[in-house]
């Protein structure tokens, strides 16, 4: 009897157990299976830069204020905000029915201590919250006022700063951690929700579609507008192998591929079950020379750089098919509101006589620059040979040093002379988004010690940043821009080497994919 | 026996003590530093020392090992630097793929290995012992990789008999599981049926020269009753004894199979890890893997004198 | 010196000098292949070869037979043919793999004799001075526990990556074997009345080592080389596919192999012409080895 019980208990565990197996189809949840640049080992968008953590933001966190398709400021969880006449009081109001994952309602507080977490590591937000904020506040539930000592045309850019850091809101008791320590709980009010027992680090990372999430009415512009999400569960899986990754598009067991490199570009074309949107927002290649060592401390052999580089050859050698890139002589991307190629005449034409005749005059002795070449990331892996070949045609000596990035990331820290484990220059890529005015364009920082790896030391550089921050209006603020991209140019705190968009490659049953800085995936239907 | 066994159990203490020795100078006495990693590209020497703080990294360095041997013995591998997770719940996503990667190879292996072995013994001098021998040597001679990329582009890419990529976990089916495994385990099969073929055949050569052959063919047996009563089981040790070194083989080619089929399992955690400079699992994974080369060899040294009357401990 | 001693290792020796093993085609044709891949090597400069480091973005991924120019280093152009195509750098695909015969050959080499030379001076410290014996055995099994690609690994990536650092890394997992195999003789030989009286007679141990010891190593020894050798030319090239190998621009069989596999369905001839020249090598290594095992250590000989 006993016996019988627990067999009939198992027969009918087993029907129960494969019910669902059986359904599962029919239920025709919408799964979308992507492969990233790379894969996420951090989900903290505060605690570091690195994009595939900001991409993560964007998923599970929602902003304040967002940048549209035509980098305009657009607010995205405040409903309204008013500005004082003297523009130095904000006063900002959160959306209705705005929740946590958890189901608790979003408040003032909560943005807050967001906002005060995101400053402590931000460095637009630092200069924002040091230079010009001088209260910031939550009356009730729902307001949030911020007081400036001084105006600043910045505010509202910086609340809806679209790359690393992005200010992203979490509840207050999260954003309560030290900011330099990593959350370990990830509840955000974004459209997905992070289904954490499915986060397998070298596996995948797993978000499912947020049910209580109150889009915008706006149809979706970039970060802005309504953030509506179309499929029910989105799935990012973990190929480090850019071949295999196009192999799983093609047999359809991936459906999305952010960044397949260039010159598997044609496969994908050739396959009509394939196609590739390209983003407009793209990507910048440079050289950071560090400004501290010598022999590149020295200004007029950093300036024979502008003459032995030259873009197209940059561009050619890591892209090759000119669709994706283009050619362009500005610190600020190309076609954004700063963009200008003053100061840049004769410069970046691969010039190595000019060049040769400029480290003759500098009394170069022939001292080999310490090129840091990464080797692991496609994209990086063919500047530094050119590089190389480049400089060395203009006569200098060139210790190309192979590694992969993190060692790379490691050493560019170090401030020791080149030869006993410093460095003298890299080469490496951001995106437009992190890159649009002097203020976010971090190399640009020139404050000595303070500054980044490089550590340019440039005070009429500083000032003119501080002056834009400061500035009233965009013609002001371009003013400036000129004026600082000049000096950076004189200075040489780094060296622009050409523009190129990476396209994503998707199924044909893929559509709505949103034109943005970064990879979000709302308004995205999988049919 | 019994005796043999705890007597072998004790003395893989030291040498695990060895491997973490080992293990933790080699970390500490290059030059690298998971801090400045964990704190990203932007961060600067501030954010890089504090962090290096919060790992303990800035002790002095036999403090450190003190400190890890102290937790590894309480049965703690401690936690991840870079994923904040613990090293064990890392390695326990891990496992299972791997095992069924490692498993799976090893049955097509010694299943298709032993025969080959037995017939190109058997017909010494054959056009297919010749093959097999060919096979043998070539087996050993092209990277693992390569094979992985032709097999994906015969089997997957244009027949599409299979999946390219990907590992399917075995809750969600037997069959796609089966399937995931197959293109994977033919990759890491190749150069270990090479080692076997090879082996058995060698010693199975050396048995049937013995008199006791002679003997039990003059007893009127068949070839196939000499095989399996008298030639297999006395040439059962030395193919016993390189199944087990192959184990070593095996946990290498783990690495690069799992990288070309991005598969989630331990060999692609270290390559991750030794990338990422995680200092807590690269240790722990090859501790773990050091253990089960010694737990393998201590088996197969027991399975000996199962296998050989004639070995006694 | 003893008579066995001596017959044994000359008598192995000789077996390679003369005209039986000079007739067995298993030893003279991977003999002679090795040979012209050396030559290669050696030559590299002479065969029509350009700088292997020479790119070119207007000339990239091109297909075997493309005819297009180099630049010359003074800046003048000259037309070339490139043979196996380029890379995606726009590098000459035949010169790196003739200069990555110079790379791939010397790492093969050098590891094989690096790990025997430490191998057997291990060994022989082991195998002779019994107070360190335990303590040798018991890190060498510790070495021998952790599996070797997992060494190579950490060792090379953990450690500034270039040539010095992956040929220590390849070496130091084979240090064990050789290690034990040194301390058998040693301990076999040790017991032998010859060596016994040597001891008696008051001969310093650095030279009964040098003199009865060494001799009856070699020939085990040249066979284990081979296959270190092999094994090492292969783990190379499996080092530079995980992203841990040698610099990528420096052209060994295996990095132009991992640079060019991410686009091997498009432009296959990036990894093919290695390939085959990892693949041709470690063959003829094997089966040299393998030849050399069966004339030189008359116990196995006797198996197969």
């Amino acid at each position: 009897m006993r016996f019988r019980k627990f067999a009939l208990a198992t027969a009918l565990g087993a029907v129960v157990a494969a019910a669902p197996l059986a359904t599962a189809p029919a239920s025709a949840e919408t799964v979308l299976k992507a492969v990233m640049h790379s894969d996420v080992k951090i989900i903290d968008p505060i605690w570091t830069t690195a994009y595939i953590s900001r991409n993560v933001g964007y998923m599970i966190y929602d902003t304040l204020f967002a940048l549209d398709a035509k980098n305009d400021v657009k607010p995205q969880m405040v409903d309204k905000v008013d500005i004082s006449a003297d523009k130095l009081t904000y006063t900002m109001t959160l959306r209705d029915g705005l929740l946590w994952h958890d189901g608790q309602p979003v408040t003032s507080e909560d943005c807050v201590q967001s906002l005060k977490r995101w400053s402590a590591k931000d460095s637009l937000g630092q200069k924002i919250f040091t230079g010009f904020i001088s209260e910031i506040s939550a009356p009730d539930a729902k307001t949030i006022v911020i007081k400036l000592k001084e105006p600043t045309g910045l505010l509202l850019f910086a609340l809806g700063k679209p790359s690393s850091n992005v200010p992203f809101m979490m509840p207050k008791r999260i954003a309560e951690t030290d900011p330099g320590k990593q959350i370990s709980e990830f509840i955000g009010s974004g459209p997905f929700v992070l289904k954490r027992d499915e986060w397998k680090p070298g596996d995948k990372i797993v978000f499912t579609k947020f049910d209580k999430y109150k889009p915008r009415s706006e149809p979706a512009s970039a970060f802005a507008g309504g953030k509506v999400v179309k499929v029910d569960r989105v799935e990012w899986l973990a190929i480090a192998d850019a071949q295999q990754a196009v192999n799983a598009l093609s047999a359809g067991e991936i459906d999305y591929m952010e960044q397949p490199p260039h010159d598997l570009l044609p496969l994908i074309k050739a396959d009509a079950n394939l196609k590739t949107f390209v983003s407009s927002a793209t990507g910048q290649f440079t050289m950071r020379p560090n400004s501290l060592v010598p022999p590149l401390n020295n200004p007029k052999i950093k300036q024979a750089l502008w003459y032995a580089l030259n873009q197209e050859d940059f561009l050619k050698a890591t892209v090759g098919n000119a669709e994706y890139y283009k050619v362009c002589k500005s610190y600020f991307p190309c076609g954004t509101p700063f963009s200008t190629t003053a100061g840049m005449d004769g410069l970046l034409t691969g010039n190595a006589k000019k060049a040769q005749e400029l480290l003759k005059e500098a009394g170069y002795d022939g001292t080999p620059i310490v090129l840091m070449a990464s080797t692991d990331l496609p994209i990086l892996t063919n500047l530094g040979p050119v590089a190389k070949q480049l400089m060395e045609r203009a006569g200098f000596k060139v210790d190309m040093q192979s590694m992969d990035w993190q060692t790379l990331v490691a050493r560019r820290n170090k401030k020791d002379p080149a030869n006993a484990g410093g460095w003298n220059a890299f080469n490496t890529a951001w995106v437009s988004a992190d890159i649009l005015n002097p203020v976010l364009t971090a190399y640009m920082n020139a404050a000595c010690d303070k500054a980044l790896f490089g550590w340019p030391c440039d005070e009429k550089l500083e000032k003119l940043r501080n002056d834009f921050m400061k500035a009233p209006d965009l013609e002001a603020q371009k003013k400036i821009a000129t004026e600082a991209q000049v000096e950076a140019i004189a200075y040489t705190t780094h060296i622009p080497l050409g523009e190129y968009s990476v396209p994503v490659a998707m199924r044909k049953n893929i559509d709505g994919v949103i034109d943005a800085a970064a990879p979000v995936f709302w308004n995205i239907t999988k049919k | 026996m019994f005796g043999y066994i705890l007597r072998r159990l004790v003395s893989t203490i030291p040498v695990m003590f060895i491997v973490a020795l080992i293990v933790f100078l080699m970390l500490r006495l290059t030059p690298s530093d998971p801090a400045a990693i964990i704190a990203g590209d932007n961060a600067d020497a501030q954010q890089v020392e504090m962090i290096r703080q919060q790992l303990g990294l800035d002790k002095p360095i036999f403090v450190q090992l003190f400190v890890w041997l102290k937790s590894i013995l309480s049965g703690d591998l401690g936690e991840s630097f870079f994923f904040k997770k613990t090293v064990t719940s890392l390695i326990a996503d891990r496992i299972e793929p791997t095992l069924a990667l490692a498993a799976f190879t090893l049955v097509i292996a010694v299943s298709v290995a032993v025969p080959l072995g037995v017939f190109a013994a058997m017909r010494r001098g054959s056009l297919l012992d010749r093959l097999v021998m060919g096979f043998s040597v070539m087996g050993f001679s092209v990277p693992a990789f390569v094979i992985g990329y032709a097999l994906i582009y015969i089997f997957a890419i244009k027949l599409q008999w299979l999946p390219v990529q990907g590992y399917s976990r075995i809750a969600n089916g037997i069959e796609p599981w089966v399937r995931s495994l197959v293109l994977p385990s033919l990759t890491l099969a190749v150069i270990y049926i090479a080692l076997i073929a090879r082996m058995t055949r060698t010693s199975l050569l050396e048995v049937l020269g013995e008199d006791y052959i002679r003997t039990a063919y003059s007893r009127g047996l068949t070839p196939l009753q000499v095989l399996t009563r008298h030639a297999l089981p006395n040439a059962a040790v030395p193919i016993v004894t390189v199944i087990g070194l192959g184990v070593a083989l095996l946990i290498g080619g783990v690495v690069v199979t799992e990288s070309v089929f991005a598969i989630p399992g331990i060999g692609r955690l270290t390559v991750d890890a030794v990338l990422a400079r995680d200092y807590p699992t690269i240790q722990a994974i090859i501790l773990l893997f050091s253990f089960v080369y010694v737990m393998i060899n201590l088996i197969i040294d027991v399975s000996y004198t199962l296998l050989d009357p004639r070995i006694r401990y | 010196m003893s008579d066995r001693a001596q017959t044994q290792t000359f008598g192995a020796l000789a077996k390679l000098r003369l005209p039986p093993a000079a007739r067995e085609p298993a030893i003279v044709i991977p003999a002679i292949i090795l040979g012209i891949l050396a030559l290669i090597a050696i030559l590299a400069p002479w065969l029509g070869t350009i700088d292997p480091a020479l790119l070119d973005p207007t000339q990239r991924n091109k297909l075997p037979g493309f005819v297009g120019q180099i630049t010359l280093p003074d800046g003048a152009k000259a037309p070339y043919t490139f043979h196996m195509g380029t890379d995606n750098l726009g590098r000459d695909i035949y010169s790196r793999v003739v200069y990555g015969a110079r790379v791939s050959l010397i790492i093969g080499a050098l590891v094989a004799i690096v790990a025997t030379a430490f191998g057997l001076a291990i060994g022989m410290v082991a195998g002779y001075v019994r107070w360190s014996d335990g303590l040798i055995m018991r890190i060498m099994d510790g070495l021998m526990a952790i599996p070797p690609i997992l060494l190579a690994i950490a060792l090379v990536s953990l450690s500034r990556a270039g040539l010095v650092a992956v040929i220590v890394a390849i070496a130091i997992p084979e240090i064990p074997r050789v290690v034990r195999l040194v301390r058998s003789i040693v301990l076999s030989i040790r017991e032998e009345p010859y060596v016994e009286a040597a001891v008696t007679a008051g001969t310093p141990t650095p030279i009964l080592l040098f003199r009865h010891v060494l001799p009856n190593c070699i020939a085990p020894l040249i066979v284990q080389a081979t296959f270190v050798a092999a094994s090492a030319i292969l783990v190379e090239s499996i080092l530079s596919f995980l992203g841990v190998g040698i610099p990528p621009e420096v052209p060994s069989w295996g990095n132009i192999m991992s640079a060019g596999r991410q686009y091997f369905r498009i432009f296959p001839h990036n990894m093919l012409y290695p390939g085959i020249c990892i693949a041709v090598t470690v063959l003829c290594v094997n089966i040299l080895g393998d030849a050399l095992r069966d004339r030189l250590d008359p116990k196995l000989r006797k198996r197969v």
